[in-house]
């Protein structure tokens, strides 16, 4: 590692010093293309927060891909229904790696106002390994531009080699989630265990 | 426009036999409507449409209702002979007793229908139907032939009630996945035990997130009982 003061010093005399990781995780970091697809009323912030007002761009994120090969974040924007899951989990698994994903909204990462009804996925982090939730109902732009920057501080701190390292980097790392069938009444199964261990809460 | 009674002695004047039965709604906006007789409901909505005075060209709304079968007590005044001891001879006394006895109103499944006419500028006038149970007879004429914006309504209702609808010209599910099982706004209707927490749970709840707790088991928890 070079000396922070260092660095400074030689790029006042035009010197550039950095390290692989560092030149990769700005390069990633800094043209995220989200997938172009929206579930529910959170894809209209979603839209917002890509127009002139917010302004996405400036995170490098304008580039919305029509199709999952494209993309590297997928914005679960809304509500996952029982029978949107399968096509959601199924679209996450046609991404490349390096591929993340933001749960936009009280009810992509718990089911929110729906979550006792019959028909809507309780978060969809029990299928998916999800990087960043935001919770609200719709959250603001400006919520999803902070899910951004941390998303964006994650992927810079991600070490190329050893532990924590991406999953395109990680030949032993799950590539491929299990697609839930839809059954007679539910999913199945009605969760992937190694994503999603059933949560402990103490009362 | 004309009154509900007015558009009720129309139908009857128009499709003699036409069975149409007026159901009152006593709350303060009054909007009464009228029950037809599946076997009728076609020739009626298409004169309904077709009237020029009436010209309801325009359905706005198709809605289910699911009215479960009912269990209701009552006592019964009953009069039996009983054997008794008076004055030390054993005597046959009449004897009359209240006895409860229970049975059961059987439930059906009711269709809504919301109309208007644009032409006319006026409305609503609500139709109802009923099946005549809630599991094996359970068609209803469609009125998609009529109005198309019935097509996805009715599918609607097929699928979260159960209402068969005779006519239709597409009659699958449009909410639930294919291969799905039950209906479920149906009032009997048991949810799939998908439930791990709410971070609030009382009432109801809390005693579903305890018996989930107990079927999936091992999850080291304090405190789920539902008695507290």
């Amino acid at each position: 590692m070079v000396d922070q003061q260092l660095k400074i010093e030689l790029g006042k005399q035009g010197v550039l010093v950095t390290t692989i990781e560092e030149l990769y995780n700005w390069g990633r970091r800094s043209s995220i293309w989200p997938m172009q697809f929206g579930l529910a009323c959170c894809a209209i912030e979603m839209i917002a927060t890509t127009m002139a007002r917010y302004d996405l761009a400036r995170f490098g994120a304008e580039v919305f891909r029509p199709s999952p090969r494209q993309a590297d974040l997928m914005i679960i924007s809304g509500t996952v229904t029982k029978k949107m899951a399968p096509q959601v989990v199924r679209l996450y698994n046609q991404m490349a790696e390096p591929r993340y994903v933001i749960a936009m909204g009280a009810c992509a990462i718990s089911g929110g106002p729906f979550k006792q009804g019959y028909n809507v996925l309780k978060g969809i982090d029990r299928y998916i390994p999800v990087d960043v939730h935001i919770p609200g109902c719709p959250p603001r732009p400006e919520a999803l531009i902070q899910a951004f920057m941390t998303l964006q501080k994650k992927i810079d701190a991600q070490p190329l080699t050893g532990e924590g390292r991406p999953r395109h980097l990680d030949a032993a790392a799950q590539g491929e989630f299990p697609v839930p069938e839809q059954g007679e009444h539910d999913l199945e199964p009605t969760s992937n265990k190694g994503v999603w261990p059933v949560p402990v809460v103490i009362r | 426009m004309k009154s509900i009674e007015e558009i009720k002695s129309a139908i009857e004047a128009a499709i003699p036999g036409a069975g149409v039965e007026l159901i009152p709604n006593p709350s303060p906006s009054g909007q009464h409507s009228l029950r037809l007789a599946p076997a009728d409901a076609v020739e009626v909505a298409r004169f309904l449409r077709d009237d020029a005075e009436l010209a309801f060209d325009f359905l706005s709304n198709v809605t289910g209702v699911d009215w479960p079968g009912k269990e209701i007590t009552e006592k019964v005044k009953v009069t039996r002979t009983v054997t008794r001891i008076v004055d030390g001879v054993e005597q046959q006394v009449e004897e009359t007793v209240e006895e409860p006895r229970k049975r059961v109103e059987p439930g059906c499944l009711e269709v809504v229908y919301h109309l208007f006419s644009m032409a006319k500028k006026h409305g609503p006038i609500v139709l109802r139907m009923r099946t005549v149970n809630r599991t094996d007879q359970v068609e209803l004429p469609s009125v998609t032939p009529i109005w198309r914006s019935a097509e996805f309504q009715e599918r609607e209702i097929f699928d979260l009630y159960g209402v068969v609808f005779t006519g239709h010209p597409d009659l699958r599910r449009l909410l639930m996945w294919k291969g799905f099982k039950d209906h479920p706004m149906r009032r009997d209707y048991v949810d799939p035990d998908d439930f791990e927490y709410e971070p609030t749970a009382h009432d109801s709840v809390l005693a579903r997130a305890a018996a989930h707790k107990a079927a999936i088991g091992g999850v080291a928890q304090k405190g789920t009982g539902a008695g507290e």
